[in-house]
């Protein structure tokens, strides 16, 4: 099963080393990763989703503990949550293909974000399904590239992962 | 006050209550030795920086302060890796402080330049590298602060040349920055009531103590526990010494080279309490066998120790001085029944034994020998291989702090740099390192510095001619193919007297008192080549993979 973990982590030079050296070290599974920095410039946020039973996630969630940068871990995959992710595809088009490019676009809610003779490059933002579904149906014109950002996501309504809970405001 | 950051670097190390380092100089940590120069802090150069950061780390164990070690950029921080992943493994505090390369050449494979907080990112607690010399005095500070606190372990701080150095306008000031670090403390109270409900209905308790007891200091705690329920207490390696040997209620160690009775105890028992351990598999045997009918209550700083080996019923995370006597509060002394009369039996039916015949010596006999000499008052450090495992099972240790040696990384040419440090920690104790002959070889150049700075360790060379331990196992699991497992030493008392030491060579029974009285009279280092049986074994042994009841001798 797949989860998805909030990690609030020290904007310090190493800290992607850490994390990403625990996951291979230990042996876990990422399936993405994603980070920036939040509101607060000292603080990013790391969005991973990794595989694995109960019994991994609690070890991934306590080793990750274990790190003097990390801050703050929340598993946000049983909890109402968004989630997000971006991809820019660059896809063949041609004078016969573009117009059929252009409306799985616009089916998809896809921003054409650079037009050339041969290809256009098209940015979709969705959930995971969503970004997989775009991607098959542009796969008939040929994709010549195709880079996805990894998923980011964050909890409905009061509820929020900050430095100092997860908690519910009142 | 102008300072700079050499300056800076050792005022923290004086505020954080460090006086001693070992160390080893080179091009990037100059700045650094040129304000020890002036300092009153207690240098003592090693001769190879695997001798300084395992002094250190024999330092720390014996003291329960953390050990400094320094050394400069490149192969000086490279030598420091085995040390470092060592007091890893064992939970050690310590800090590694290396010379690095100025900021302005970093990442251009500079002379001498080497990544070594990448390098020890997967065996520190945590590692720095200083890239500002206004944070300089916060890192040394959080530095010792992490390596002391929680689960001890080590810290390096990398500090390039320029930083050193440079100056700065400095006061101390207290500041920490560490919003991810809370070590847990008390026990949860709805886990302590779960455990109270376990250990009222238990009938067969044992306990299974570790390092963990020795560094939370929580001995006392622990012996308490154990006489208000009567519950039989195992040690693992690294927790002899922990629980005095010679209580009634003392198995000795268990696992791999434990005695029967432990493991029979751990088979057999029906609450299993650990204590401050983590489940390593030379303890466990075949994890599915371990403790079969116990329900395992389990508490330990590191709450990514629970259910990582072993499932466990019950997990406290918390300090254990803390969370004992948060037991101790609340629990009623209980009678001996059944179960302490069936332990009892065991400890008479399996005593640890060796076949005290021939005219050969016997590692254990000298083993024991120096337990009576010693008054069982010594400090031990051991190397790794038989002798090590002879140390834990024939020196009756009582005092925490007193046995030290490489348990998790296993480690040859430990013991000997750490009962330098030993020493240096404890100047009026005996210090014994029981060594082996392969083991002693790979450190041997520390007598130099034993003499240098009069240091009156005693080594205790049991000399079988082999890597024994590697013998023993090609020996019972490969069919006596002894490949590579054999070896000669060189003549140890014109070693000894070359470096300036004492040396002795003992073939007979009846020279050993004599010559162990003499080396603990002396106030010189001692090299003492015990020439002993060269197939003898380590038993009982659980061949790896086996549950503990199923021990071969
Ligand atoms: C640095 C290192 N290299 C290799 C080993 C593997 N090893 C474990 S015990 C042992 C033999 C040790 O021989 P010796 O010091 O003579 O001790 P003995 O077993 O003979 O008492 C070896 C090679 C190790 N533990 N550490
Ligand atoms: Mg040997």
């Amino acid at each position: 099963m797949y989860h998805t973990l909030a990690v609030l982590v020290e904007n310090s030079p190493g800290v992607l080393a850490r994390v990403a050296g625990l996951f291979s070290r230990r042996g876990y599974n990422i399936d993405s990763l994603a980070v920036g920095r939040t509101d607060n410039p000292t603080i990013s946020r790391m969005t991973i989703v990794v595989e694995g039973d109960e019994r991994v996630l609690e070890q991934v969630s306590k080793q990750l503990h274990k790190l003097v940068d990390v801050i703050k871990i929340g598993d946000i995959t049983a909890a109402p949550h968004v989630d997000r992710e971006l991809v820019l595809i660059k896809v063949n088009a041609n004078a016969n293909t573009r117009g059929e490019v252009m409306q799985i676009a616009q089916v998809f809610r896809a921003a054409i974000v650079d037009y050339g003779h041969k290809n256009l490059t098209l940015e979709c933002t969705g959930n995971q399904e969503k970004i997989s579904a775009f991607e098959e149906a542009l796969q008939p014109f040929g994709i010549k590239e195709l880079v996805r950002t990894g998923k980011v996501a964050m909890l409905r309504g009061a509820k929020y992962t900050n430095i100092t809970k997860t908690k519910e405001e009142d | 006050m102008k300072m700079s950051g050499a300056e800076i670097l050792i005022d923290s190390l004086k505020e954080m209550g460090a006086d001693t380092i070992f160390g080893y100089p080179g091009g990037q940590a100059l700045p650094i030795y040129d304000a020890l120069y002036d300092s009153d802090i207690n240098h003592l150069l090693t001769r190879h920086e695997q001798g300084a950061v395992h002094a250190a780390d024999g330092y720390a164990r014996a003291s329960g302060k953390v050990g400094v070690c320094l050394a400069t950029s490149g192969p000086g921080a490279t030598n420091l890796v085995t040390g470092i992943a060592n007091a890893y493994m064992d939970s050690v505090p310590l800090v590694a402080i290396t010379g690095q390369v100025p900021t302005s050449l970093l990442g251009r494979d500079s002379f001498q330049e080497v990544d070594i907080t990448g390098i020890t990112l997967p065996i520190t607690k945590h590692n720095y590298i200083v890239k500002d010399i206004r944070d300089l005095g916060r890192i040394v500070k959080e530095a010792f602060y992490v390596a002391s606190t929680g689960r001890p372990g080590p810290v390096l701080i990398d500090i390039p040349k320029d930083i050193s150095a440079g100056e700065m306008d400095y006061h101390r000031n207290g500041f920490l920055d560490l919003p991810g670090y809370n070590p847990p403390r008390k026990g949860k109270e709805e886990l302590l009531n779960q455990a109270f409900k376990a250990i009222a209905i238990s009938q067969r308790p044992v306990i299974y103590a570790g390092g963990g007891v020795v560094s939370a200091a929580a001995h006392q705690e622990l012996k308490q526990l154990a006489e208000t329920l009567l519950a039989p207490v195992a040690t693992t390696l690294m927790g002899l010494g922990g629980f005095p040997e010679d209580h009634p209620l003392a198995l000795g160690m268990l696992g791999m080279h434990g005695t029967k009775y432990a493991n029979y105890a751990i088979c057999d028992c029906d609450l299993l309490i650990a204590v401050g351990v983590r489940f390593d598999d030379r303890v466990t045997g075949k994890v599915e066998s371990f403790a079969p009918h116990a329900k395992i209550i389990h508490i330990d700083i590191d709450p990514a120790e629970m259910g990582k080996n072993v499932r466990v019923d019950i997990p406290i995370a918390g300090d254990l001085k803390i969370v004992l006597n948060q037991l101790l509060e609340r629990l009623e002394a209980r009678l001996a029944g059944a179960w302490q009369d069936k332990v009892a039996t065991w400890k008479k039916e399996y005593p640890l034994e060796f076949n005290e015949k021939g005219s050969g010596l016997k590692p254990q006999q000298i083993i024991q020998e120096i337990y009576r000499l010693t008054e069982g008052q010594a400090r031990v450090t051991t190397e790794v291989g038989q002798h090590q495992m002879w140390a834990a099972q024939y020196y009756t240790y009582t005092k925490p702090r007193s046995f030290i040696s490489s348990g998790g990384l296993g480690t040859m040419g430990y013991g000997f740099p750490a009962a330098l440090g030993v020493q240096v920690a404890c100047p009026e104790e005996t210090v014994f390192d029981i060594a082996g002959d392969g083991s002693i070889q790979m450190n041997i150049q520390e007598l130099a510095t034993a003499v240098d700075y009069q240091l009156p360790v005693n080594v205790a060379i049991m000399n079988n001619g082999y890597l024994g331990m590697v013998r023993q196992w090609q020996e019972i699991l490969y069919n006596r193919r002894y490949s590579y497992s054999e070896m000669k030493s060189p003549d140890y008392v014109k070693l000894a007297e070359a470096y300036g030491a004492e040396g002795y060579q003992i073939t007979r029974q009846d020279e050993v008192a004599e010559v162990l009285q003499a080396a603990i009279q002396s106030q010189k280092p001692v090299l003492m080549d015990f020439v002993i049986e060269r197939e003898e074994n380590v038993l009982p042994f659980v061949p790896p993979g086996k549950a503990l009841n199923e021990m071969l001798g």
